[in-house]
C-alpha cells in the first residue's frame, strides 16, 4: 500500500522574505507595513502610559517605596507596551492579509526559518530582559529595599538618619503595632509622621501573615520567630490601608485596618498621649524584642503548674506535644 | 533508535473467550466498581486502625477522640489504606501477584473492540488510558470550575455574604487545589498518552501499567480532595503554607494526601513518557523530525519526574508534622516555616511550567496545519522548550520575594525569572514566523490556538511585572497575581486543551465535534475569559488581596463585572460540555479520514486507530511540517518492505523477528 | 448502545452529579449554626447573654471549648456563635465564664476596650484590665475587632471543680457584664476569642478557635 497521501498540491516555491512576487503583481513590503503600524501604535501607547497614566499608576506616591514602585511600573509598562503591540499588530495584520482565500487550496511558502530574524529576536529579547533585570536591581538597591520585607538582616537601608522603629505584630486576626522608642507601648492604631524614614519590624505570633500597607508601598510577610524588616518614608499625609496579604486562617479576609500619616508634631503628641494612656497595659507586656519566644507561654504554663495552678481544658500546647488529635 | 521487537499479545486477557470457558461477565473482572468497594473497605480498615492507634497514644484528657472524628491518624490511615484498596479492586496488583506466584503476566484486552466496559478497567492500551484521562479531566475541570463560580458568587458583594467565611475559605482551597493538582496532567494525560506513541510511530508505550496506574490515581485523588469538604475543608488555599496547615483540623489531611497522590501519579506518567519518547521512536524518527507536541511532552515529563518528588516529600512532611509529632515546619517548635515554602515552591514553579509547556506544544502542532506552512524555526522552538524546562528550576524564590528570605537572593532570582522569559518568547517567534505569508484557515482548533497566543501574551507580560521585585511588592498576594496565572494557565493551557480536543477528537474517537457549536464555544469563552480576568489586574493593583471575602467598597463595581463575566464564562464551558456530549453520544458524525489534511503521522492511520496503532512499524521519511515543499517526502512509509527495516536493526535476530 | 439507552444513561449520570453537588453544597457549604436574633427591649437596650464552657457535650468534638448563646425567644442555651442585633443599638452583654484559665499570647488583649466607659463588670465590680500572666485569671476573650471591642473573660477560682456537661447550668462561674454601641451601618462584624484555648493545636489557635459555632462567630447588624 502506498505511503501517506501527499498534501494538496504543493504551493508556490520556497520564497522567503519580502519582495518575491505573485504572478503579475508586485508583493507589498509586509515587513515595512507592519513596522510602520507598530511604530505608530507603540509610540502612542508609550506616550499615553508615560504622561497620561503614569502619575496615577498604583500604588500612588504617598511614600518613598510607593513612589519607587510607581516609577518601576511606569518604566516596565512603557517597555512592555511596544512588545505587546508588536505581537498584536503582527497577529492582526497576518490574520487579515494572509488569511485563506476561498478556492485556494495551495500550501504556503516552505519557509523553515530565517537565521537573521531568529538571531535578531534572541538578541533583542535578551537585551530587553537583561536591562529590566538590571533596572529592577538598581531600583531595589537605591530604593532602600523598595518596601519589600528584607528579613532580619536588611542589606538595603536608609543611611544617615535613624528611622522610626515600628514593630508590626501579626496575630490571628489583627495587626498590632509597638513603638519601642516610646516605651514599647502597643496599639492597634498605625500612626506615622510624615517625611521621616520608618523601619517596620514585622513578626508574627502564630501563622504566616503579611503586612501590606498599600499607600506606603510596604509588603512584608510576618513569620513566627522571624523579624522581617522593611523601610519606607511617607512623603505626604493621608490615610493608609493595611491589609493582610497572606492567607492566615478563617478571618484572613477581615484582617485589615486603616492607619494614617500625620505631621511630625501631631505624631509626637499622639505618641506621648497614647504612651500615658496605655501605661498600665504596657506594664503587662513582655519586654520589647524583635521576635517573641513562642515557648514563653508554655513556660508560663509550667510555672503555673509548679505553683499548683491548674488550667482546665483550655490548656495550651505543651512543647513536647506539637500535634494532638 | 527503535525497540526492535515489539511484544505481541501473548495471552488473551480475562475477557476473551478461552477455549472451553465462557468469558467472564463485567462484574466478575476487576474494574472501577470493585475499586470503589475496595476503597471503602480499605478506608474503614484504616480508620479503625487509626482509632486504635490514637486510643493507645492519646493522653487521657481526650477519651472521646476516637469517636469524635477529629483525629488525624484515622483519617490519614483511612485514606492510605483506602488507596491501596482502590487499586486492589481495580486489579492493579493482579499481574504482580501472578508473577510472584510463578504464573505469567496477562496481556490484557488489546484485541477487545467495542463496548464501554474497558474504559472502567485497568487496561494496558494507551489509547484507552488516553480516553479515560480525557473524560476524567473534563469532570475534574468542571467540578473545580463550579467552585470558581461559588467564589465569584461570594465576591459579588463586599458586605453581604452568601457563604460563611469558613465555607468560603474551604471553597477557595478546593478550587485552587483541584485545578492545580489535577490540571497538571490535563494535556499529558489525555493527549500525551494517546498521541505520543502514534506520533513517534510506536505500537505501545514503554510502561503501559505505569501509565494506567497514573490515571487511576487521579479519581482517587479527586475523591479524597472532595471528601475534605465533609471533614470541614482546609483553610489555607492550594499553597498549604505552614504553620497554618499544621494548625488546621482534619480537612488538611485530605489536601496533603490528595496532592501527594497526584505527585506520585505525575512521576509515573512522566517517567513512562520519557522512556517511550527516547526508546520507542520508529526508524527514521530523528529528534529533528519529532513533532513539537512530543517535544513539549518530553520537556513536561522531565519536569514531572524531577519536581513532583519534592512535592510528595513536602506533603509527607506535612502529614508527619500533623500526625507523628515531628516539627519540620513549626517555627514555634524549632522548625522553619521557610522550609515548607521553599520545598513547595521548588515544586510549585516547575509545576506552572508543567501547565504551560503542553499548551505551547499543542499550538505549535496546530498552526502549521492551518497555515499550510512549515513550523518556522523548529530548532528554536525545541530550544525554547528545553530552555524553559532547565530554567524553571532556578526561579522558584520569586514567589518568596516579600517573605523575609535573604535579601541577596532577590537580584539573583529576579535575573533568572527575567531570563526565563527569553525561551518563553521563542514560542512567539515561531508562531509569528509561521504566520508570515501563510494561508490561514480559521477552523475551531486554529481559533483556540490564536486565542492561546493572545492570552498568554498578556499573562506572560504581566509575569515580567511580577518578576521585578519593587513592583512585586505591591502585586504579590493580590488579584494581580491571580489575573497573571489565570491568563497563563487558563488562557494558555485550557485554550490549547480545547483546541487540541477539537483537533484530535476525530482521531481519538472517529467523531467530529460540531464545528458551529465549537465556534460559539470559542467566541463566548474568549470574550468572557478576557472580560473576567482583565479587570482583575486593576483590582489587584488597587489593593485587593487574594482569598478574601471582604474587600474595599469602591471595588464593588469591578468585582461585580468580573463575577457576571465569570458566570458567562462558566456558561461557555457548559456549551463545550453540551457540544461534547451531544457529538459523542447522540450525533456521532463519523470522521474517519484526515479532516484537517495534516501531515502528522497520527493522521496517516485510520480514526480511531486500530489496536497496535500500526500494522507494521513505519519508517519515517520526513518531518511533519513539510508543507509548501513539492519535493518533500511523505511523512512515513507505513508498509516498509522487509529489507528496509532489517537494515536499521542492530542484530539479525531482531530483524528476523520483525520480518 | 441504542439512542434511548444513551439518553437514559446520560440523564441518570446528570442527576447523580447534580444530586451529589447539591448535597455537598447544601449540607456542608451552606450549612451553619442558627443565628439568634435579638431585638431592642423596653429599656432601649439589647440584652444578649452568652456563656463559655470548658468543653461541649453536644457535638462530636467533646474536647473543644465552646461558647453558647441564650436564645431570646426560648431562653434555652443554643450551641451557636451567630447573633443578630439592630443597628445603632446599645448592647448590654452578659457572659458567664465557666471555663478555666489560659494565659493570653499577647497580653495587650488583657485590657478592656471598646465598651461604654472602657470597663467591664466582673461579678458587678468594674474592671479595666485582667492580667492573664500574673495568675490564673483569664479564660477567654470576647473581641469584635471591627468595632475595637475587646473584653477578657474572668475565670472561676483556680481550685474550683469546673462544670463538666454543657451547656453549663450549674458550677462555678464568673459573670461579666458590659455595654457597647453597635454601629449604625448594617453589616457582619466577626468576633473571636484571643486566648489560645484550642488545646492540641499549634499556638492554641486551631480547632475551636477557627470553627464557627465554637470560639468565633459573627455579629450581624441589621437595620
Amino acid at each position: 500500500m502506498a505511503a501517506s497521501e501527499a498534501p494538496p498540491s504543493a504551493g508556490s516555491g520556497g520564497a522567503s522574505g519580502a519582495g518575491s512576487g505573485r504572478a503579475g503583481q508586485a508583493e507589498p513590503n509586509h515587513g515595512l507595513r507592519i513596522f510602520l503600524i507598530w511604530l505608530v501604535v507603540a509610540l502612542a501607547a508609550d506616550l499615553l502610559i508615560w504622561f497620561v497614566w503614569g502619575p496615577h499608576l498604583p500604588p500612588g506616591d504617598m511614600a518613598s517605596a510607593a513612589n519607587g514602585q510607581q516609577f518601576d511600573i511606569r518604566v516596565m509598562a512603557v517597555m512592555a507596551a511596544p512588545v505587546m503591540a508588536l505581537v498584536l499588530v503582527y497577529g492582526a495584520y497576518a490574520m487579515i492579509v494572509w488569511r485563506h482565500r476561498e478556492g485556494d487550496d495551495t500550501d504556503g511558502p516552505a519557509i523553515h526559518g530565517n537565521t537573521r530574524v531568529q538571531a535578531t529576536w534572541i538578541t533583542v529579547t535578551s537585551v530587553i530582559v537583561l536591562c529590566l533585570a538590571g533596572f529592577g536591581t538598581y531600583e531595589l538597591v537605591n530604593g532602600q529595599g523598595a518596601g519589600a520585607g528584607e528579613g532580619p538582616t536588611a542589606i538595603w537601608h536608609p543611611t544617615g538618619t535613624k528611622p522610626l522603629q515600628v514593630q508590626v505584630i501579626g496575630q490571628q486576626w489583627r495587626f498590632t503595632y509597638r513603638y519601642p522608642q516610646f516605651g514599647g507601648f502597643e496599639t492597634t492604631q498605625l500612626v506615622l509622621p510624615v517625611n521621616r524614614w520608618v523601619q517596620f519590624n514585622v513578626t508574627s505570633l502564630d501563622v504566616i501573615h503579611s503586612f501590606w500597607a498599600y499607600q506606603l508601598g510596604v509588603k512584608a510577610d510576618a513569620n513566627p520567630g522571624v523579624n522581617n524588616i522593611a523601610f519606607t518614608k511617607p512623603t505626604s499625609t493621608g490615610r493608609v490601608v493595611v491589609r493582610c496579604a497572606e492567607l492566615c486562617g478563617l478571618w484572613h479576609g477581615a484582617m485589615f485596618d486603616y492607619g494614617k500619616v500625620v505631621t511630625d508634631s501631631a505624631f509626637m503628641t499622639w505618641a506621648s498621649q497614647t504612651r500615658a494612656q496605655l501605661a498600665d497595659v504596657t506594664a503587662m507586656l513582655p519586654p520589647y524584642a524583635t521576635t517573641y519566644d513562642p515557648t514563653v507561654i508554655p513556660n508560663i504554663n509550667k510555672a503555673m503548674a509548679k505553683a499548683g495552678i491548674v488550667g482546665a481544658n483550655g490548656y495550651y500546647y505543651p512543647p513536647n506535644d506539637p500535634v494532638q488529635p | 533508535m527503535a525497540i526492535a521487537a515489539q511484544p505481541q499479545a501473548s495471552e488473551s486477557g480475562g475477557g476473551q473467550a478461552i477455549a472451553g470457558r465462557a468469558p467472564r461477565p463485567w462484574w466478575g473482572r476487576p474494574n472501577m466498581l470493585w475499586g470503589l468497594v475496595g476503597g471503602a473497605i480499605g478506608y474503614t480498615l484504616g480508620h479503625v486502625l487509626g482509632n486504635y492507634l490514637t486510643g493507645l497514644g492519646a493522653p487521657t484528657q481526650y477519651p472521646n477522640t476516637a469517636l469524635s472524628d477529629s483525629a488525624d491518624w484515622p483519617i490519614v490511615l483511612g485514606y492510605a489504606i483506602g488507596i491501596v484498596g482502590w487499586l486492589a479492586g481495580l486489579g492493579v496488583f493482579n499481574d504482580i501477584l501472578r508473577q510472584m506466584a510463578g504464573r505469567p503476566a496477562v496481556q490484557s484486552d488489546e484485541n477487545e473492540v467495542g463496548g464501554l466496559a474497558k474504559y472502567f478497567r485497568f487496561t494496558h492500551d494507551h489509547k484507552v488510558v488516553g480516553l479515560q484521562y480525557l473524560i476524567g479531566m473534563i469532570i475534574y475541570f468542571c467540578t473545580a470550575g463550579l467552585f470558581a463560580m461559588a467564589i465569584r458568587t461570594e465576591l459579588l458583594s463586599p458586605v453581604d455574604h452568601v457563604f460563611s467565611s469558613a465555607a468560603y475559605v474551604e471553597i477557595v482551597g478546593e478550587h485552587g487545589t483541584m485545578m492545580m493538582m489535577l490540571m497538571t496532567s490535563v494535556i499529558v494525560g489525555p493527549l500525551g498518552n494517546y498521541l505520543v506513541p502514534i506520533m513517534i510511530g510506536s505500537k505501545r508505550v514503554a510502561f503501559p501499567r505505569l501509565e494506567a496506574l497514573s490515571f487511576w490515581l487521579t479519581p482517587a485523588a479527586f475523591i479524597i480532595l472532595l471528601s475534605g469538604l465533609l471533614l470541614g475543608g482546609f483553610p489555607f488555599g492550594w499553597t498549604g503554607y505552614a504553620p497554618l496547615s499544621i494548625q488546621s483540623t482534619v480537612g488538611a489531611d485530605s489536601y496533603a494526601m490528595a496532592f501527594g497522590l497526584m505527585g506520585i501519579s505525575m512521576v509515573l506518567a512522566g517517567f513512562n513518557l520519557i522512556v517511550t519518547i527516547i526508546c520507542y521512536r520508529a526508524p527514521g524518527m530523528r529528534w529533528s523530525r519529532l513533532p513539537m507536541f512530543v517535544w513539549s511532552m518530553i520537556a513536561t515529563s522531565f519536569l514531572f519526574v524531577l519536581a513532583a518528588p519534592v512535592l510528595v516529600g513536602g506533603m509527607y512532611m506535612m502529614i508527619t508534622d500533623r500526625t507523628a509529632q515531628t516539627a519540620f515546619f513549626a517555627d514555634q517548635l524549632g522548625g522553619s516555616s521557610y522550609l515548607y515554602q521553599n520545598l513547595f515552591w521548588f515544586f510549585g514553579h516547575p509545576e506552572v511550567y508543567i501547565l504551560a509547556l503542553p499548551g505551547f506544544g499543542i499550538v505549535s502542532e496546530i498552526i502549521p496545519v492551518f497555515t499550510r506552512k512549515p513550523l518556522f524555526g523548529y530548532k528554536v522552538a525545541a530550544a525554547g522548550m528545553i530552555g524553559v524546562t532547565l530554567l524553571s528550576f532556578f526561579v522558584w524564590q520569586h514567589h518568596l520575594f516579600d517573605s523575609g528570605i535573604n535579601p541577596d537572593m532577590r537580584p539573583l532570582f529576579m535575573l533568572t525569572t527575567e531570563l526565563i522569559s527569553i525561551p518563553t518568547g521563542f514560542i512567539y517567534l515561531v508562531a509569528m514566523g509561521t504566520f508570515w505569508k501563510a494561508k490561514i484557515r480559521f477552523t475551531v482548533p486554529m481559533l483556540f490556538a490564536i486565542g492561546m497566543y493572545f492570552n498568554f501574551l498578556i499573562g506572560g507580560i504581566s509575569g515580567v511585572f511580577l518578576s521585578d521585585v519593587p513592583a512585586d511588592t505591591t502585586e504579590h498576594g493580590s488579584f494581580f497575581v491571580m489575573a497573571h496565572f489565570h491568563y497563563t494557565i487558563m488562557g494558555g493551557l485550557i485554550f490549547a486543551l480545547f483546541g487540541g480536543i477539537y483537533y484530535w477528537l476525530p482521531k481519538m474517537m472517529g467523531i467530529k465535534l460540531n464545528q458551529t457549536l465549537g465556534k460559539w464555544h470559542f467566541w463566548t469563552m474568549f470574550i468572557f475569559f478576557n472580560s473576567t480576568f482583565l479587570p482583575l489586574f486593576a483590582v489587584g493593583m488597587a489593593g485587593q488581596p487574594r482569598r478574601v471575602f471582604e474587600y474595599a467598597r469602591n471595588l464593588e463595581t469591578l468585582n461585580d463585572w468580573v463575577s457576571i463575566s465569570a458566570f458567562l464564562l462558566g456558561g461557555s464551558i457548559l456549551l463545550f460540555v453540551i457540544n461534547f456530549v451531544w457529538s459523542t453520544v447522540f450525533a456521532r458524525v463519523r470522521e474517519v479520514g484526515n479532516p484537517w489534511n495534516s501531515r502528522g503521522l497520527e493522521w496517516q492511520i485510520s480514526s480511531p486507530p486500530p489496536p497496535g496503532n500500526f500494522a507494521r512499524v513505519p519508517v519515517v521519511l520526513s518531518g511533519p511540517y513539510e508543507y509548501g515543499d513539492p519535493n518533500a517526502e511523505p511523512v512515513a512509509d507505513l508498509n516498509p518492505p522487509p529489507g528496509v527495516l532489517a537494515a536499521t536493526f542492530s542484530t539479525p535476530q531482531d530483524a528476523k523477528a520483525e520480518a | 448502545m441504542s439512542v434511548p439507552a444513551r439518553v437514559v444513561t446520560l440523564v441518570v449520570a446528570f442527576l447523580a452529579v447534580a444530586g451529589g453537588a447539591s448535597f455537598l453544597v447544601i449540607n456542608f457549604l451552606l450549612s451553619s449554626p442558627p443565628v439568634e436574633a435579638y431585638t431592642t427591649a423596653a429599656d432601649g437596650q439589647v440584652h444578649v447573654t452568652m456563656q463559655e464552657d470548658p468543653q461541649n457535650t453536644v457535638t462530636n468534638k467533646p474536647d473543644w471549648v465552646s461558647y453558647f448563646i441564650k436564645s431570646p425567644t426560648t431562653g434555652q442555651w443554643v450551641h451557636t456563635t451567630l447573633f443578630q442585633v439592630p443597628a445603632g443599638a446599645t448592647v448590654d452583654m452578659t457572659i458567664l465564664g465557666y471555663d478555666g484559665c489560659t494565659p493570653l499570647r499577647n497580653p495587650f488583649w488583657s485590657k478592656v476596650t471598646g465598651t461604654i466607659g472602657n470597663v467591664a463588670d466582673v461579678n458587678g465590680k468594674p474592671t479595666k484590665a485582667i492580667n492573664s500572666w500574673s495568675g490564673c485569671n483569664v479564660g477567654h476573650t470576647f473581641s469584635i475587632p471591627g468595632i475595637g471591642l475587646n473584653v477578657p473573660m474572668a475565670t472561676p477560682s483556680v481550685t474550683a471543680t469546673l462544670c463538666s456537661t454543657s451547656p453549663c447550668t450549674s458550677g462555678p462561674h464568673e459573670v461579666m457584664t458590659f455595654k457597647f454601641k453597635v454601629p449604625t451601618t448594617p453589616g457582619d462584624y466577626f468576633w473571636q476569642c484571643r486566648v489560645p484555648c484550642g488545646g492540641g493545636f499549634i499556638d492554641g489557635f486551631g480547632g475551636p478557635m477557627q470553627t464557627i459555632g465554637y470560639m468565633t462567630g459573627n455579629m450581624e447588624v441589621v437595620s
